[in-house]
């Protein structure tokens, strides 16, 4: 184990560390203890099969399994603490070294607040496309989740068809938490090897990571560790996400939630590094406290961004890359609430030194598609992304000589520093900045904007396609798929 | 005496003690205190005052949920005597409830559960990964009123329309009514899989089960 990812020399990124070394042991040795005397269920075969043959205790009745300490901490050490999530296009690869924030959309949504109609329909499989293809334009998004579901298309397919419609439409990496049994794993590693060149190619370049759901408290889902184990056999990054919440699926206290999340999660990447040691895991969460007034996923709060930080350190601890739930408002609409809560949990989440930032674009909860609310969203982005670069001090940045030119009076504006430096200064695209009067006169125009910006991209923007054979490739495999799990030919 | 023991069980399940409510129900069937009165002039004021409170927003779920835990546990203890006296409680309807086939989430499920039964429905809950002709047994055997089908994911609630369906074909649909929730389900799904009804939360589902039910309308005379 790890203290915490050290800062490169000469940074600096400014780092939050929420809890102290202290800290950090305890719920690492509070999670131990529950893994070891409580356990943690895993009900498929194979999981308990790696369990078994590492020594620990398993109840093939209850699917639970209790390992020591000992046990869980000598698989994790196998883990790899860095690794390259792969883009189709390899410039858009994305380093997993410590060093970085990388933003995706948002998933999974039910809806979509239409750009065009404005108003809100189930969500299809054009709209992955859409997003996509959105998404593929902005700098800010630096990979993909399936962003909503493609209710229009059959269960058993459905899951590949969202991740083929997401690479024929950007050329980022994808990320996806909808492929949860091992023949829907199987048939995306298929396509991801096609795109990568091969099976050794993909195991080298990732174009596709898996990311899987625990169920709190304490549980995983049959299907979900199948499909996991399938993903970590072909060298394909796969994560669990704990959504542990306080006083619903977990402990009302933070730590006992994250002590409670900590177990599900390290245990499940224990099981895959002893089943697949050095196969490339990172953890993933999105805690937060249940509404003690309704029993509802709350989607922001101080408690939410809390998890957020503390997370990070725990994952830095267990030297494994995280991909951390921000944003993901709980407000209905691109609104005060939607920016109080998506900045303070994505600069949390951020400057503790989150991997991958989930994710930018829902509304409600992770229930609604806004386009308005992603490019709102890039906006935050782009206000971490310049707060972490922190405050360089060197000679240069210290402009002395620019100081010493001006004197006391006079002004910057025309300085030789100045023109050197000032396009470092962050420039607001959405936050608005106008006089009172233009206000006055269009009150709602940033919004407007976020939108035309979002319309103008689905008009406009055309991704580099997949090559054709390539493309026809991925739709056998699917095909293949749909037919093999009972669809009529020419289905899926 | 008797208000005494009275006043303590409302207090059990006010402070969401099932130890102590267990201990007086004994108390007062030893005290030969007809089971009836127990929980209407015992138990069942304290729940209603935790609901008002919760309805005031000074009190929480939690405490809603261990209130109604508390009074679960007097009743267990008062139902023996009241099937030997050939007495029941008035129920505002039967409810079935489950979680859809392949879907292993039940947290969610589980509170609406409560929910119903603390508001004096007869809840009989078949757990997760539960299939349709499980939920039309179920209904059958119980002479349901009303189902409620669970479902976390997108890629179950396709689960929820089979229920439906499986309910329409069992030809119980006319006297069944269907409910739906869980994250990834919305008013508009219910009307498109031809359910009667949908809510975000717990507490809307028991409003939805009364008004589904037409709890609290008198029927008009003549």
């Amino acid at each position: 184990m790890q203290s915490t990812t050290p800062q490169r020399p000469g940074s600096s990124r400014p780092r939050l560390e929420i809890l102290s070394s202290t800290a950090i042991r305890r719920v690492h040795e509070a999670t131990l203890d529950v893994i070891e005397r409580v356990g943690v269920r895993f009900p498929s075969e194979r999981a308990l099969d790696a369990w078994e043959a590492a020594g620990a205790s398993v109840d093939r009745e209850t699917s639970v399994v209790r390992a020591t300490g000992e046990l869980v901490e000598r698989a994790l050490r196998t883990a790899p603490p860095a690794y390259t999530l792969a883009a189709r296009d390899p410039a858009r690869d994305l380093p997993l070294d410590g060093q970085h924030v990388y933003l995706g959309t948002d998933g999974c949504g039910i809806e979509v607040l239409d750009p065009w109609t404005l108003s809100i329909r189930r969500s299809a499989l054009q709209d992955v496309a859409d997003i996509a293809r959105v998404a593929d334009a902005l700098d800010a998004i630096a990979f993909h989740w399936v962003a909503v579901s493609a209710q229009d298309r059959p269960p058993v397919t459905r899951a590949l068809e969202e991740v083929a419609a997401v690479w024929r439409n950007s050329t980022k990496h994808v990320q996806t938490e909808s492929i949860v049994t091992p023949g829907e794993a199987a048939a995306a590693i298929e396509m991801a090897a096609a795109i990568a060149g091969g099976a050794a190619a993909l195991r080298r370049r990732p174009v596709l990571s898996l990311m899987q759901c625990t169920i709190s408290p304490l549980a995983h889902d049959g299907g979900a560790l199948d499909a996991s184990l399938v993903a970590a056999e072909a060298g394909v990054p796969v994560g669990f996400m704990t959504m542990a919440s306080c006083a619903f699926s977990g402990p009302a206290t933070v730590a006992g939630s994250l002590v409670v999340g900590n177990a599900e999660v390290i245990a499940a990447l224990a099981m895959l590094q002893l089943a697949y040691p050095g196969a490339p895991v990172y953890y993933a969460a999105a805690q937060t406290a249940m509404d003690l007034r309704s029993g509802a996923y709350t989607g922001g709060g101080p408690e939410d961004f809390l998890f957020g930080a503390a997370t990070n350190e725990l994952a830095d601890f267990y030297g494994v890359p995280l991909s951390m739930g921000a944003y993901a408002t709980g407000a209905k609409r691109s609104d005060w609430q939607a920016g109080v809560e998506n900045g303070l949990s994505a600069f949390m989440a951020s400057v503790s030194g989150a991997d991958m930032l989930l994710g930018a674009g829902l509304l409600h909860g992770s229930r609604i598609w806004s386009y308005e609310q992603l490019l709102l969203d890039t906006e935050i982005d782009g206000i971490v992304q310049a707060m972490l670069r922190g405050v360089p001090v060197d000679a240069e940045a210290l402009a002395l000589e620019a100081i010493e030119a001006v004197g006391p009076g006079g002004d910057y504006l025309t300085s030789e520093h100045t023109r050197a430096h000032m396009r470092e200064l962050w420039q607001a695209r959405y936050l608005d900045r106008r006089p009172y009067s233009q206000w006055e006169a269009d009150p709602d125009k940033p919004h407007r904007d976020a939108l035309e910006r979002a319309r103008t991209l689905l008009r406009d923007h055309r991704p580099e396609p997949l090559e054709p054979g390539l493309d026809r490739e991925l739709g056998r495999i699917i095909a293949a798929h749909g037919q093999a799990a009972g669809l009529p030919v020419g289905v899926g | 005496m008797t208000d005494q023991l009275l006043s303590a069980m409302r207090q059990s399940v006010i402070d969401g003690d099932a130890a102590v409510a267990t201990t007086l129900a004994e108390e007062a069937l030893a005290a030969g205190m007809p089971p009836l009165d127990a929980i209407d002039k015992g138990f069942v004021p304290g729940l209603s005052w935790v609901g008002e409170q919760f309805g005031l927003g000074e009190l929480f779920l939690p405490d809603m949920m261990l209130a109604a835990r508390a009074m679960q546990k007097g009743l267990a203890v008062l139902e023996p005597e009241m099937a030997r006296q050939a007495t029941t409680r008035s129920v505002l309807g039967r409810v079935v409830i489950g979680t859809v086939k392949g879907d292993i989430h039940e947290i969610g499920k589980n509170l609406v559960g409560m929910m119903l039964s603390t508001s004096g429905f007869e809840v009989h809950d078949l757990g997760v990964d539960v299939a349709p002709e499980r939920f039309v047994e179920a209904a059958r055997l119980h002479d349901a009123d009303l189902v409620g089908v669970s479902a976390l994911l997108t890629t179950t609630m396709a689960g929820q329309r089979t229920v439906v369906e499986a309910i329409e074909a069992a030809g119980l649909r006319a006297r069944v009514k269907v409910i739906v929730g869980g994250a990834p389900a919305s008013a508009q799904w219910a009307t498109e899989i031809g359910a009667d009804g949908y809510s975000e939360d717990a507490i809307g589902a028991v409003a939805l089960a009364r008004r589904l039910l037409r709890v609290g309308e008198t029927v008009a005379a003549g």
